[in-house]
């Protein structure tokens, strides 16, 4: 590349109106040794450029893959729902285990009441002959 | 999006991400903490990120809000660390010398352009954006871009100048 041509394009660079080739060109121009003596104050400023985009970022980015809690959600509801209806069941069927026998209680208890309630009547039905006993007593009192 | 895709995805411009972060904020621990936001906010939004058609101008717009954001806050103001890490083992000592501090020249020279003009610089001629790819990254019309530009390159052309012929240091 002859001087006169980077003259040229360091002049636009500066106006800024070089396209992005041109300034490739100048920044290749300036990597060299050997530079023009009057252009050598450029070369700081084009060797940094050059330099400043090697700098690399090293450090690791701590990525967490976001876990679908959702997901989980629906696992932990399903077990919950099964130990639920489980033990659920199982309650409800001490449950009607404990109803049955108050009511088998409450049946022979009826049952007991019954057999003395019927027996009492027995004893009621005997009474009765009684009164029979007392009317003729009446008779014989009358008719004295 | 699963994470090696998006790794892949995000792979190639990382790098621009932190370069215009380091820019902006100057320290590198500053710069690393920016970049690795924006990947993380870019990560979370991973399911949406189909729909934008150009990943990295986003990612660039992003990164740039945050710095800006972040200076604005001042959080950065006590965090200003000057790095010079660079070598290259092919030079002799004393060019190597030279070249180490023409870098720290510039980069002083950049410190103290506003930061649109470092922005500008930085994406124009780091990373040799185009011009319509800067406006929309930036947010500004291509005049404006143009003038900022042309201004940041030739202050950096003046400050270089009164160096040289001061001599260095």
């Amino acid at each position: 590349m002859e001087l006169g041509n980077i003259e040229k394009i360091l002049e636009k660079y500066f106006e800024a109106t070089a396209t992005v080739g041109e300034e490739r060109t100048l920044r290749e121009y300036f990597s060299q040794d050997e530079v023009a003596p009057h252009l050598e104050q450029y070369k700081p400023m084009f060797n940094y450029f050059s330099m400043a985009k090697e700098e690399k970022y090293t450090k690791q980015v701590p990525l967490k893959p976001r876990v679908n809690y959702y997901k989980w959600l629906s696992v932990a509801a399903a077990v919950v729902l099964t130990f639920g209806i489980y033990f659920g069941s199982q309650y409800q069927e001490e449950q009607r285990l404990e109803q049955e026998k108050a009511e088998y209680a409450y049946e022979e208890t009826k049952k007991a009441f019954e057999l003395l309630a019927e027996n009492f009547n027995k004893g009621t039905e005997k009474v009765a002959y009684l009164k029979e006993f007392e009317e003729a007593k009446q008779k014989i009192y009358n008719n004295n | 999006m699963k994470q090696t895709e998006f790794l892949n995805v995000v792979l190639p411009f990382q790098d621009k991400l932190y370069r215009l972060a380091k820019r902006l904020l100057v320290s590198r621990e500053e710069a690393e903490d920016a970049t690795q936001e924006i990947l993380l906010k870019l990560w979370s939004k991973n399911e949406s990120m189909e729909k934008y058609k150009n990943v990295e101008a986003f990612a660039m717009t992003m990164t740039k809000n945050f710095c800006l954001d972040r200076l604005k806050s001042k959080q950065a103001g006590n965090l200003k660390l000057v790095h010079s890490n660079y070598s290259d083992e092919n030079t002799s000592l004393q060019k190597q010398l030279e070249a180490e501090d023409s870098v720290s020249w510039m980069e002083r020279i950049m410190e103290d352009l506003p930061e649109q003009q470092k922005m500008i610089l930085q994406l124009r001629d780091v990373e040799q954006y185009e011009f319509d790819e800067i406006c929309e990254l930036l947010d500004m019309k291509p005049t404006a871009v143009r003038v900022a530009l042309s201004r940041a390159r030739k202050t950096v052309r003046e400050e270089l100048i009164k160096k040289h012929n001061y001599g260095i240091g």
